[in-house]
């Protein structure tokens, strides 16, 4: 046996093969890392781009602006 | 008016949608993560191969709940912005700060020792990999903590001053925030509850699988476990919900009163342990609340105030603004009636407040805020048309807190029971009616779903009106939206929520019935 063979792999490569390995032995993880990027695949492309904008920063551009805005909305101003 | 009240109908359904949605995986999360940890500490200190394989069955299920659970919640903070965006800015840093802590630290902390967990079985030593579980489970509680803070303080402002020139709440004590008695009980009862559902999952697969006589020997070492994590979860949660009651009381008493339909208070106040509220009552008109009931003595004065002799107001003294000592003295006597004038004073305040920036004039700015900030507690009242708009819808609330309470009542002995046949396995096995006991486990999973769904519904609806307790009602906090675009994306939700919810039990259900057929006291990698 050789010192090469004995040398520990260091802690980066170690890191890597854990999550490359976990990944290429998964079963039913494969499954639900496809529903994991389906779901937020629709929760912050569709959903949220196109149904869930910033209400307050489509309708003011700085944060004074939507200070008004609130002060109006609360006091009927 | 009426499309306003549709908006924010439409955006209280839409909230509460997303959220029970969102509870529906949480809870399983939390519960089989302790139990997952608790199993892999035995293992370790055995090296048993069959407590390895125990605690790797149990792990595949807590995976997929979590794989197929993570970022529902998201979905909430979506909605702040959009649909709540007055209440949004209103509450300022307060409830940013937690959410961030939760996403910096518990989030990651979670994520990170996650893959540990499925990956590193032979690829870290068995202590870290142990640590990893344990942290994983404890991430997930701290996920839970950071946002039960934030829903705490929507119940109890607390740890913060308004900032009429920002119009927002602003930090002044995280730790007044953090540790309010609100938050406290709130994250222990639901943690614990989260535990017992864990306990009761773990209950019920067990249950199923006895009835195919599957893998009999992993089922009474799970039930050890689950049993165990279950009677602790329980027994907690029937403390802290004590606890959370005399929170509510002192904090929200109107809720209090909402869930006993309790009218006119009383010194000695009995609790009602079993009734059917009259349909037709409402405050002041002298009706009996009640068609039916079944009442405890004294029960409701000690659940409130742990004081047999307390006075325990109803929802008309509290509209009145009446109180007592146990001396029968008023110690109250501010009405919603006042508080309405109060709010108006200072709605017309902060008005001032607008032109006096507008003007340069800090003098008048400075003497505003101090008298706005000295009675802010009745803001929100100034948006109320009448006084009885702050009563919580009170059916809703009644039925769902009696049903939390006798379904709690029920799991109690249900685990103490499973706990009981753990111990004394003969009994089960020579019953001939162990198959019922069995299916009873099956059907108690639902049951306990609903009930930690029922706890939520006591704990939200009981608030109403507010968005925030005293000082923001729901019809203020929200946004300048059509109902129809509330309505769009309420059922785009709903079926995408049931499909995942779908998957979820489907991929559990298969998952459970396709290991349940190999040998589970070996390892099968």
């Amino acid at each position: 046996m050789n010192a090469d063979e004995d040398k520990k792999p260091g802690l980066w490569s170690r890191v890597f093969h854990l999550y490359y390995d976990g990944f290429r032995s998964m079963t039913v993880g494969k499954t639900l890392w496809l529903i994991i990027g389906i779901k937020l695949f629709i929760f912050f492309i569709i959903i949220k781009m196109i149904f869930f904008p910033d209400f307050l920063s489509s309708k003011c551009d700085s944060d004074q602006e939507k200070s008004e805005y609130v002060r109006h909305q609360l006091t009927d101003d | 008016m009426e499309e306003l009240i549709n908006v924010v109908d439409w955006s209280r359904a839409q909230f509460a949608l997303t959220a029970i949605y969102h509870w529906l995986f949480v809870p399983l999360t939390l519960g089989l993560g302790i139990i997952v940890a608790v199993m892999e500490t035995i293992y370790y200190k055995t090296k048993s191969e069959k407590w390895l394989a125990t605690t790797k069955f149990w792990m595949t299920i807590f995976g997929v709940n979590f794989a197929i659970g993570v970022a529902t919640g998201i979905i909430l903070e979506f909605e702040f912005g959009t649909n709540w965006s007055n209440y949004s800015w209103f509450v300022g840093d307060i409830f940013g700060a937690p959410l961030a802590v939760e996403g910096i630290l518990a989030f990651f902390m979670e994520s990170t020792f996650i893959a540990v967990m499925f990956f590193g079985w032979k690829k870290v030593s068995p202590k870290f990999h142990l640590a990893s579980t344990w942290l994983t489970a404890i991430g997930a509680c701290l996920s839970a903590l950071w946002i039960l803070v934030a829903n705490a303080w929507m119940q109890y402002p607390t740890g913060c001053e308004f900032n009429p020139a920002t119009m927002r709440n602003e930090m002044t004590s995280f730790a007044a925030v953090a540790l309010s008695p609100m938050a406290v009980s709130k994250f222990l009862h639901t943690v614990l509850s989260a535990w017992t559902l864990g306990g009761v999952f773990v209950c019920g697969v067990c249950g199923w699988m006895m009835l195919k006589k599957r893998n009999l020997d992993h089922c009474w070492r799970s039930l050890k476990v689950g049993a165990w994590v279950g009677v602790i979860g329980i027994v907690l949660t029937i403390v802290t919900g004590d606890t959370s009651a005399v929170t509510v009381a002192k904090y929200q008493p109107m809720k209090l009163a909402a869930m006993e339909g309790l009218y006119k208070g009383n010194h000695e106040q009995s609790i009602v342990a079993f009734g059917i509220l009259n349909p037709g009552k409402q405050a002041f008109d002298g009706q009996d609340p009640y068609l039916f009931d079944i009442s405890i003595p004294y029960g409701l004065s000690f659940l409130a105030t742990h004081d047999f002799h307390a006075f325990v107001p109803g929802i008309e003294d509290i509209i009145e603004g009446k109180n007592y000592d146990n001396d029968g003295n008023v110690i109250n006597t501010v009405s919603y009636s006042e508080r309405m004038e109060r709010g108006k004073r200072l709605q017309e305040m902060l008005s001032q407040y607008g032109s006096a920036m507008n003007s340069g004039n800090t003098v008048l700015q400075d003497s505003l805020k101090t008298a706005i900030n000295a009675d802010f507690k009745n803001f929100g009242y100034a948006y109320l048309d009448k006084p009885e708009e702050a009563i919580p819808h009170v059916p809703l609330t009644f039925y769902t807190f009696h049903f939390m309470v006798t379904v709690g009542g029920y799991l109690l002995v249900f685990l103490l029971v499973a706990l009981l046949f753990v111990y004394k396995p003969q009994i089960l096995a020579k019953a001939k009616w162990a198959k019922w006991w069995h299916l009873l486990a099956i059907v108690t999973v639902p049951l306990t779903y609903l009930c930690s769904a029922s706890g939520w519904i006591v704990a939200e609806v009981g608030r109403q009106p507010w968005t925030i307790q005293d000082l923001m009602p729901n019809k203020v906090a929200i946004s300048d939206l059509s109902a129809s675009y509330v309505q769009v994306t309420f059922w785009i939700f709903a079926v995408v929520f049931t499909a995942l919810l779908i998957a979820d039990i489907g991929i559990i259900c298969k998952q459970i019935s396709k290991k349940s057929q190999t040998d589970l006291d070996t390892v099968n990698d």
